[in-house]
């Protein structure tokens, strides 16, 4: 459990007058403009209970980055308390300091953070080898939570050579080697593209409930905070100004403020049908026979399945029963049974529109490009997502 | 103008050496004699081994690090010394590069962490390397006399003073340079200051470093053929000595020579930290 009591940042070189003045309720701009020290985080209380994942988001600039970088000391709070099992972080000798960042948590960055002379093996490594770990130990470890997240046969890879996503779970499979009760996420999946981001949370969601680690999850993206967490804090100019549940911020919201935010989600004829479509796993190509396709429907559970020709273009979609049918003939070309009549439609296209078309279309509907490539699929779980977590991201994050 | 006295700076220059030189003397004398038989050492090794062998190796040295053509030039360069009779004085050059940068990096890259990690030593030490940079390399031979005498052992102290800057200040860039990310990703699980330094820092500066041993080997060079004027023998030795007798063609040699071991020393180096 971690908890949290009025925990104060501030920057300058005259901290106490400051500090005083936050005490007094005297606002940031005024303590900026009398004494010219910043105030990062102002009086921010909470507890983290044991195996939740606690979002705290808001805006550049709102503290967010701050409060988390306290937790662990690697900027030290002004004032207040941070209590990781009873003890406190802030008065903590520099030893305990050192061995419970080493055993206790594990940070996951931004920018990925990982070392460019190392290999991945190397770079999830890093906590075990830290701790003073055996090299056959290390590698077996590392090698295990790889694997736990997809990465496996690239250890010897180096991280200039894997794409953003594939960074990041080099990042968190490094934050998960030593087995830390708490995870400290800055902004984990903010440089990711949105479709990764969404395989990425989707993850995450997968590995938490299998490990219920204790995360503080930082992010700008509300969507994002409404997936993730259990509670979410949202923070404005250093200060908490609503924690709970995501039903109570969507709503309940506290102030104005956090009623602004929510009402950018709720913009459900804003989005637009390439911000909620899913990746095309599931396709074929027409030299695929039909028990090649049929295994694959059958695997998956699927009735239908996208044709796609060599370069990604949309050519139609097969059913299962018409597979079957030609398969039991020994026909070997699926080009016999595909169909055209799927609907289709732009990714800039409002979502809105598409609504109707989902009710009663029994495949799904095919987002394609201007030049016929299919881009990703409207299917019903998605779609039904989309619209009750919203996907409006906060503009200037 | 004659109310002011004339300050007495080269005076006192000499009162303080003095004064080093009663209370240290002994001091650097013994380390004297340790440098001179590192440095003898090292000289009496390079020109017990065969020049062939010596050729083969650093021809392979630059064929792997720097590629063919600098292979190439490094096999026709190092046998054209060889014929023109000056392989045993360009070995003494050699080992007295060799020690001058080893203590230059025993002595820099620490003193660049310092820099790095202190910002009060990063003050007090900027201004010293400015200093040792542009003060006239001649006027720190004359003190190394009185200290360490006539010979190779001054002439190769002059030369680390000389080449240190660029490492010490190299290192304490390299450092400076690693991403604040990093930084925090190392203190964030825990690593103590040597693990920090061992394992992130030191290896994201190593580009930045290398290029500073480069600067200093080059340095180095060029020191030690003026260090030739208190005695360093040498290359530099054969150049003095055809000033002094006027053998324009004697200097002429040994000056190629020193252009061609610059050219392959500079080659080599600087692809060290491009090579992995």
């Amino acid at each position: 459990m971690i908890e949290v009591k009025n925990l104060t940042k501030i920057y300058g070189n005259n901290v106490d007058k400051a500090l005083d003045m936050v005490k007094k309720g005297i606002s940031n701009e005024e303590i900026k403009n009398k004494t010219k020290q910043v105030v990062g985080v102002r009086d921010a209380s909470f507890t983290v209970e044991e195996g939740e994942t606690f979002v705290i988001m808001g805006l550049s600039g709102s503290g967010k980055s701050t409060l988390l970088r306290c937790i662990n000391r690697l900027i030290k709070a002004s004032a207040g308390e941070i209590l990781i099992d009873g003890r406190d972080v802030l008065t903590m000798p520099a030893k305990e300091l050192e061995e419970l960042r080493k055993r206790k948590m594990a940070m996951v960055f931004q920018r990925f953070a990982l070392l460019p002379h190392r290999t991945i093996l190397e770079n999830v490594a890093y906590g075990l080898e830290i701790q003073g770990l055996d090299k056959e130990k290390r590698v077996a470890e590392a090698t295990e939570v790889i694997d736990l997240v997809g990465l496996k046969g690239w250890e010897e890879a180096y991280p200039q050579n894997l794409s953003g996503g594939m960074q990041q779970r080099v990042g968190i499979a490094r934050a998960l080697a030593t087995d830390p009760d708490i995870l400290l996420m800055d902004e984990p999946f903010s440089a990711l593209d949105p479709l990764i981001r969404q395989d990425m949370q989707e993850e995450l969601l997968g590995i938490q409930e299998k490990l219920q680690k204790t995360i503080i999850f930082i992010t700008h993206d509300l969507d994002e905070a409404l997936k993730i967490g259990d509670h979410i804090a949202l923070m404005k100019d250093g200060q908490i100004v609503q924690i709970g549940q995501p039903e109570d911020i969507l709503l309940s919201p506290a102030s104005d403020y956090v009623a602004r935010f929510v009402e950018n989600v709720n913009r459900s004829l804003a989005l637009t049908a390439s911000s909620v479509m899913v990746r095309p796993r599931y396709v074929v190509h027409p030299k695929d026979g039909p028990r090649t396709a049929l295994n694959f429907m059958e695997k998956h559970g699927l009735s239908t399945l996208f044709v796609l020709d060599r370069i990604g273009k949309l050519k139609g979609y097969i059913r299962a029963e018409d597979a079957s049918e030609i398969a039991s003939q020994g026909i070997k070309d699926l080009g016999g049974i595909i169909q055209t009549d799927m609907p289709t439609t732009g990714p800039d296209s409002p979502l809105a529109g598409l609504l109707e078309v989902m009710a009663y279309t029994k495949v799904p509907i095919a987002v394609v490009d201007e030049n016929n490539k299919l881009q990703g699929t409207l299917v019903r779980g998605s779609v039904i997502a989309g619209l009750a977590g919203g996907r409006g991201e906060m503009n200037n994050g | 103008m004659d109310s002011i006295p004339r300050i007495p700076l080269g005076e006192w220059t000499d009162s303080f050496i003095a004064y080093l030189q009663i209370h240290f003397g002994s001091g650097t004398q013994a380390f004297s004699d340790g440098l001179e038989s590192l440095i003898k050492g090292l000289q009496g090794f390079l020109i017990s081994l065969p020049p062939e062998l010596i050729i083969i190796v650093v021809v392979i040295l630059a064929w792997w690090l720097a590629g063919k053509k600098i292979a190439l030039f490094t096999v026709l360069g190092l046998f054209f010394i060889y014929n023109l009779g000056l392989w045993s004085v360009t070995m003494e050059t050699i080992a007295m590069v060799i020690s001058a940068v080893l203590f230059c990096m025993i002595i820099g890259v620490p003193l660049g962490i310092l820099g790095a990690k202190n910002n009060t030593a990063h003050r007090i030490i900027m201004p010293i390397l400015d200093f040792m940079q542009t003060l006239p390399a001649f006027v720190y031979l004359l003190p190394a006399i009185p200290f360490f005498g006539l010979g190779v052992v001054p002439g190769v102290i002059t030369t680390i003073i000389f080449a240190m800057p660029p490492v010490i200040r190299l290192t304490d860039l390299g450092l400076k340079q690693v991403p604040e990310e990093l930084i925090e990703l190392g203190k964030s699980f825990g690593s103590t200051f040597f693990q920090m330094l061992l394992k992130i820092e030191l290896p994201l500066a190593r580009t930045t470093i290398l290029a500073g041993i480069n600067q200093c080997i080059m340095l180095s060079l060029s020191m030690v053929v003026i260090a030739s004027m208190i005695g360093a023998k040498g290359l530099g030795g054969v150049v003095w000595r055809a000033i002094q007798t006027l053998k324009m063609g004697m200097g002429f040699e040994a000056g190629v020579a020193i252009v061609i071991i610059a050219i392959i020393l500079d080659r080599i180096t600087q692809n060290l930290g491009k090579s992995k």
